[in-house]
């Protein structure tokens, strides 16, 4: 009777627990083949534990010769979207604008269709405008579909920024501009930071577009794909896990710094 | 604009601002002299803080003036204009600590060094030590002070303060409206104060002007507004009234007379703002006094007589409800002074008043006439 | 008199005279809009533009020999005839994955806005957090963990769920299992997002008006989170159904989705044409999917 009622209260978070399992379990694998020695080239089983794989991730050349690659274009990427996208989600979010649905469907469409489609639509014209294929092609499409996931978390931002901050600096003396340095930079930055480190991780994790628009340049994902095929050297895994856990600590330590903030806030 | 005006005087002049259809302020005319408080009130969506954007300059005027010292400032941008606001929820920066928060309109102006003044201006607001705090760590007086400090260090000419105590409960609100009052007294600076609250408005203000759909209903010294309202609006918003819906049946020497439910009663023509045609007679719950029977009431006042409907005992006093016959039910204020008699449900009762204390309103005809009256919170006791 | 009198005195306002207000902005938010629209049109609109030409091309041509438009409108039911399998494998597996993605999802996007309490960013790094790994890596852990000789498969071989020869990879599970797990954080974090802004009271209010706590889930929360539950159906439906990197790694060509065969078409057979079809034809089916869903969810909603 107890036990029922106690299974009937909390089969929910048991539930949740088991689907987080799922969702961290392929994490765990790779952590775990990260240290491991395998068996042959082709072997994906944990054989025996070694650090060599985090002493050496450059073993193989090609490979970090890709993650290089990849870190480059998604930082002009990221650079590129982020000024585009921002500038943008400023425009919509503060000026009455003609055309404003129709904006909002030209950003929002990027997001709705298919990566495969983006990529062979980009291929065909890449193709007919005899446009060569490479690091610049790859660039220019992932500033495409980075772009609109940047307008929207900026305009999110801003739209949750309180209009009277601006009014009461234009009330103290300040400018335009310095209302615009001084208060909504600074306030909007948060919104700003976080639209370019989605658009980084986009970037450098994109497969599918990347795959018809790099011709003979290899990305990091490009390698992984390749070597498929052909086992996967195991500083691949050192990689994966390596990003995990950079991701994880810039979470973390945004959100402990924001939950140390309100603490202190009685 | 009839006087002649001083040097730091406040006009606005005949100021109107249109969204779209809508007409939030409606041809405003006002003068506020140089260094007084000066309240404006009225409930959500009468054009107070409408006007207010508009002296401050986040509002451009759809058509009109806004004098300070005989210039026209209603086309200048916010920060070229020496004004300055404490905003509803105060605005505060909250990427910027209290001191940056405070020095801001300094720094703006390239005034250097800013060190001394700030700290001065947070020592006289009992700021010391949360120089380095950030606006989310305060509680909410603390904000309302740096608000405050925020604004008054620039010594504006007028400052103007949109509910600034909205925010804040009841007790600190008390002590920042005497606050608030000393430091205007203290810094001769013009003080244009918007307000739902009627007793916000009557605490602090020398002068008060009760604003509904965007014009100004009447304006005067807080007690002349509640002793001899304008208007029935004003006669309600400000306090309770009883008004008594009659015609006018004559004069009688100095005095008007009205017939109401076939009662005659006489309000002394200094009283009455109209003298002809449909009236209100108007009485303060609290200018009426109970009896048991008609023998008790003293010579010279008028009465009306009924049964006691209802009875709340709110402390100060007791808030009766007296049914007169002819729909007419009034609400009479006794205070619980000890001397009184308790009435209850049901017992008669005699109400009486000095018709020095009633005034005339005058009533359009196709007016409703409500005998009941309004005994319901003042319209504007809901918060813009 | 107090201390007010002696208030840092800035005497002497310094005044300009009246600026005219700010007509002059009036171009700004359409230069701000300018590069990254004209980036939109030139790398989104016009690509599509240029491969619904694509499709009406000239089938018999050739990259080596060139694409001549005769507007060959017969390569969409060419296309469709030759790939119809492929076609309703896409949607079979990208809906039955969206399926087990919202039992999956919902409990967990539950739990960690209604019930996680201290826990709850803890708990919404560890679904973001997997997104930042690449995702072609984590699908080949999913390969190790499916593997006929790994852990998984023994256990459910020795509880008998698989038969002795049983495997799960290189099968349509596998395929789906993929999907389900690629696709589902975006399911979870749109879902978490309206239903942290559900007012609890709510919920309190409904079982105070005697609902049971099923009623109140299936009258109050589910109808609630509906927004949250229509843009995670979405944004996991559209990507999932385009997808072919899962069929490739963890499935063999006996499941291939829509997407292997235009990646295919374009990538080895160099058949621009079909390949173009066959995009358009994966849009207009999305599309239509999408467009029946939300007209249902929508009325619903009314």
């Amino acid at each position: 009777m107890r036990l029922s009622r106690w299974l009937a209260r909390h089969w929910v978070m048991g539930v949740a627990l088991l689907v987080l399992g799922y969702l961290l379990l392929p994490i765990a694998v790779v952590a775990a083949l990260s240290v491991n020695r395998p068996a042959n080239r082709l072997s994906y089983d944990f054989h025996e534990f070694t650090l060599d794989n985090w002493r050496n991730p450059c073993a193989t050349s090609e490979m970090c010769d890709a993650v290089l690659r990849s870190v480059q274009i998604g930082f002009i990427a990221t650079v590129v979207a982020t000024t585009l996208g921002t500038l943008m989600a400023f425009a919509l979010a503060r000026h009455r604008l003609r055309g404003r649905s129709g904006l909002n469907v030209l950003i929002f469409l990027p997001m709705a269709t298919p990566e495969l489609v983006l990529g062979t639509s980009l291929l065909t014209l890449f193709v007919a405008g005899g446009v060569p294929l490479g690091f610049w092609t790859i660039v220019l499409a992932h500033v495409m579909f980075c772009l609109s996931f940047v307008v929207v978390t900026v305009k999110a931002r801003l739209a949750g920024m309180d209009r009277r901050l601006e009014e009461a600096a234009m009330d103290l003396y300040a400018s335009e501009w310095q209302t615009f340095r001084r208060i909504t930079l600074p306030l909007v930055l948060p919104g700003i930071v976080a639209a370019a480190l989605l658009a980084f991780s986009l970037s450098f994790d994109d497969f599918i577009i990347t795959n018809f628009n790099s011709g003979t340049t290899v990305t990091f994902p490009m390698y992984v794909w390749g070597a498929a095929q052909r086992g996967i050297p195991p500083q691949v895994n050192v990689i994966g896990t390596a990003m995990f856990l950079i991701a994880l600590l810039l979470v973390l330590t945004s959100t402990l710094r924001r939950g140390g903030r309100r603490l202190r806030n009685p | 604009m009839a006087r002649d005006v001083p040097a730091g005087d406040l006009c606005l002049a005949d100021l109107t601002k249109t969204f779209g259809a809508f007409t939030a302020v409606d041809g405003l005319s006002l003068t506020i002299g140089q260094g007084s408080f000066f309240a404006l009130l009225g409930a959500s969506g009468c054009g107070k803080t409408t006007t207010l954007r508009m002296i401050a300059g986040l509002e451009e005027p759809t058509s009109g003036q806004v004098l300070l010292g005989g210039r026209d400032i209603a086309r200048l941008r916010p920060h070229k204009r020496p004004v300055n606001t404490v905003f509803q929820s105060y605005a505060l920066f909250p990427h910027l600590d209290v001191f940056e928060n405070v020095a801001f309109g300094l720094r703006r102006r390239g005034i250097r060094p800013v060190d001394g003044q700030v700290r001065q201006m947070l020592t006289l607001m009992g700021l010391d030590g949360y120089e380095r705090r950030r606006p989310a760590q305060l509680s909410g007086g603390e904000q309302q002070r740096v608000a405050l400090a925020r604004a008054l260090i620039n010594h504006p000419q007028v400052l103007l303060l949109d509910e600034p105590l909205g925010a804040l409960d009841l007790k600190l609100r008390r002590r920042m409206q005497i606050e608030l009052k000393r430091i205007q007294t203290g810094a001769g600076i013009t003080f244009l104060h918007v307000t739902h609250d009627q007793e916000e408005a009557m605490t602090m203000a020398d002068t008060v002007a009760v604003m509904n759909a965007g014009r100004v209903e009447q304006l005067g010294a807080p007690a002349e507004i509640y002793e001899f309202p304008a208007t029935a609006f004003v006669a309600n918003f400000l306090g309770q009234s009883n008004l008594i819906a009659g015609v006018v049946a004559g004069g009688n020497g100095g005095d008007v007379l009205i017939t109401a439910h076939g009662v005659r009663f006489s309000v002394p023509s200094a009283r009455a703002r109209a003298d002809r045609g449909p009236v209100y007679l108007g009485v303060r719950p609290e200018k009426l006094h109970l009896v048991d029977s008609v023998d008790q009431v003293p010579a010279g006042s008028q009465y009306l007589t009924g049964t006691i409907t209802d009875a709340s005992y709110v402390g100060v006093s007791t808030q009766y409800l007296l049914r007169a016959g002819c729909d007419t039910e009034l609400s009479v204020f006794v205070a619980n002074s000890g001397t009184q008699r308790r009435y209850g449900p049901g017992d008669r009762a005699v109400a009486y008043w000095n018709p020095q204390h009633a005034f005339l309103l005058g009533r359009r005809a196709d007016e409703d006439e409500p005998s009941t009256p309004v005994l319901d919170e003042p319209v504007g006791a809901a918060r813009d | 008199m107090s201390a007010f009198a002696q208030l840092p005195g800035v005497a002497g306002q310094s005044t300009s005279p009246p600026a005219a207000r700010p007509g002059r902005y009036r171009l700004l938010p359409y230069l701000l809009l300018l590069p990254g629209v004209a980036w939109l049109f030139l790398f989104f609109a016009l690509p599509l533009a240029q491969l619904a030409a694509a499709s009406l091309y000239d089938p018999n041509g050739s990259l080596s020999t060139g694409y001549t438009m005769t507007w060959a409108f017969g390569n969409y039911p060419a296309a469709l005839q030759a790939y119809w399998p492929q076609f309703g494998r896409s949607f079979r597996y990208a809906g039955t994955a969206l399926v087990l993605a919202l039992l999956m999802g919902y409990p967990l996007a539950y739990v960690i806005a209604c019930k996680a309490g201290r826990w709850r960013n803890l708990l919404l790094v560890c679904v973001v957090a997997p997104m930042f790994t690449s995702f072609l890596v984590r699908t080949l852990a999913w390969k190790t963990i499916l593997s006929d000789h790994g852990w998984l498969v023994g256990l459910l071989r020795d509880v008998h769920l698989l038969g002795p020869d049983g495997r799960l990879l290189a099968t349509p599970v596998a395929v789906v299992l993929g999907l389900t797990y690629n696709f589902l954080p975006f399911l979870v974090l749109p879902l978490y997002a309206s239903l942290e802004r559900l007012d609890h009271r709510l919920v309190e209010a409904s079982r105070d008006l005697y609902a049971s706590r099923w009623q109140t889930f299936r009258r109050v929360t589910l109808p609630l989170s509906r927004p949250g539950l229509i843009a995670g159906t979405l944004l996991f439906f559209i990507p999932a159904t385009g997808d072919y990197i899962n069929a490739e790694l963890l499935g063999t060509p006996n499941e291939y989705m829509i997407g292997n065969v235009i990646d295919s078409a374009f990538l080895v057979r160099l058949d621009y044409p079909q390949g173009a079809a066959l995009s358009f034809l994966l849009i207009s089916a999305i599309l239509a999917v999408v467009f029946g869903y939300l007209r249902r969810a929508g009325e619903d909603v009314r």
